[in-house]
């Protein structure tokens, strides 16, 4: 339980995954406009990435480790996922249209995310559980909802404020997010 | 100008991934903490791009349009894979330096990006010098990002220390934070230069606004999504 605890802080707060590890750049950048669609994206890569780390994890173990093709990796995972998201999709559309009315949009834009890979693979590399992995890959979804939530708070503050016009758009946010960075340098003392 | 050499030019200059086009900024951020990082993983990207587009033009005609976009990602994703088995033998060093950002190459937009726009539609030959041409201008992006953090945060050029002793690192830049304040600055300049020339023709500046080629990116893989269900 303690071991869980701590990778579940680890990914969320000390190791960000888009400020220090970078992936999920593209939705960061992108889907940060408004606190409400940042907040919507991030439910999205909540539910993809938690249940994306539990079969890919799941499919290394019983799988591709008893046949002695963990090599295939790369190929397996992406093609998973790609399928995977695109089943959610269906499923939440027939089924729970609510959830599909408010994460339907942000589906589709997952797949590129490079987090869902990543979290898979870094799952593997650690020799992770099935079960550390789906808490790994929770937290890390929640560490990308809470960087993503903040960010775009800042970014709607930042819209009534005088920028450089060379620095308005991208450079601005890159800045942002630079300083966030540091800032989450913070955490580095809870472990 | 040669076509073979109009690739190479529009992919190290006119083209340029990381300068102009902005794509593939994951790995460009995460793995440039050092000039010699950039280097490796330039020329990674730049090796699994060449036989990428070699492949996929050899096939060009043989993969059905509906299921291309799958079929790429297979294709790369088994390049990946060969190159990734292939540095862990042989040079370890760079291998663990690069470590979770290698099989990741796999998401990078410029190689998807490449086989859509490119290799799809164009003969083997053509296609080499594209991939040779946007590999190098990737390379040549990543290894300019990784001096200048390198400089900065240590003082360093590929592991020599150049600046006088008197020079206090300035560490930061070779953390993470660092790699967003460099991009930061990178697009600022890429916003100057772009007003000043709007300025002097007239017409109006198209900033960077989350750089397009996320959009374009997000697209292709929406596509992806989408072929397989119509053929379903």
């Amino acid at each position: 339980m303690k071991e869980l605890l701590l990778i579940a802080i680890g990914s969320a707060l000390v190791n960000n995954v888009v400020l220090s590890q970078f992936l999920g750049l593209c939705p960061f950048l992108g889907v940060s406009k408004k606190v409400e669609t940042a907040s919507g994206m991030g439910g999205a890569v909540i539910f993809v990435l938690t249940l994306s780390s539990a079969v890919t994890g799941a499919i290394y173990e019983f799988i591709l480790s008893p046949l002695d093709i963990t090599y295939l990796q790369t190929i397996v995972f992406i093609l998973v996922i790609a399928a995977l998201v695109q089943f959610v999709e269906m499923f939440l559309k027939k089924s729970m249209p609510p959830l599909y009315n408010a994460l339907g949009v942000y589906l589709p834009l997952i797949t590129t995310n490079c987090a869902v890979l990543g979290v898979a693979l870094t799952n593997v590399q650690k020799s992770y559980s099935v079960l550390s992995g789906i808490v790994n890959g929770f937290a890390t979804a929640v560490g990308f909802t809470i960087a993503i939530v903040i960010l775009a708070g800042l970014r709607e503050k930042m819209e009534y404020n005088d920028i450089p016009q060379s620095f308005k758009g991208t450079p601005i946010v890159l800045v942002t997010a630079g300083l966030m960075a540091i800032a989450f340098f913070g955490f580095s003392g809870l472990l | 100008m040669n076509k073979n050499m109009e690739r190479l030019f529009n992919g190290l200059v006119k083209e340029n991934p990381t300068f102009v086009l902005m794509l593939g900024m994951c790995p460009t951020l995460a793995v440039t903490t050092s000039a010699i990082n950039g280097l490796g993983m330039g020329l990674t990207t730049t090796a699994v791009l060449i036989l990428s587009n070699i492949m996929i033009a050899l096939l060009r005609n043989v993969i059905p349009d509906k299921v291309r976009i799958p079929a790429f990602i297979v294709i790369i994703a088994s390049f990946v894979t060969l190159v990734e088995l292939l540095l862990e033998g042989f040079i370890p060093t760079l291998y663990d330096a690069l470590g979770i950002y290698i099989p990741l190459i796999v998401v990078n937009c410029i190689i998807l990006g490449r086989a859509e726009a490119y290799a799809s539609k164009n003969g083997v030959i053509p296609s080499a010098f594209d991939g040779i041409g946007m590999g190098l201008g990737f390379t040549v992006g990543l290894t300019s990002i990784g001096i200048v953090r390198e400089l900065l945060g240590a003082g360093q050029i590929f592991g020599k220390t150049i600046m006088p002793s008197f020079y206090e690192p300035i560490t930061i830049f070779i953390l993470a934070p660092g790699a967003f304040f460099v991009l930061a600055g990178l697009t600022a300049a890429q916003n100057k230069v772009k007003l000043n020339n709007a300025k002097k023709n007239h017409t109006k500046a198209v900033l960077n606004d989350c750089s397009g080629g996320c959009a374009s990116c997000s697209q292709a893989c929406n596509e992806s999504l989408q072929k397989p269900k119509e053929s379903e």
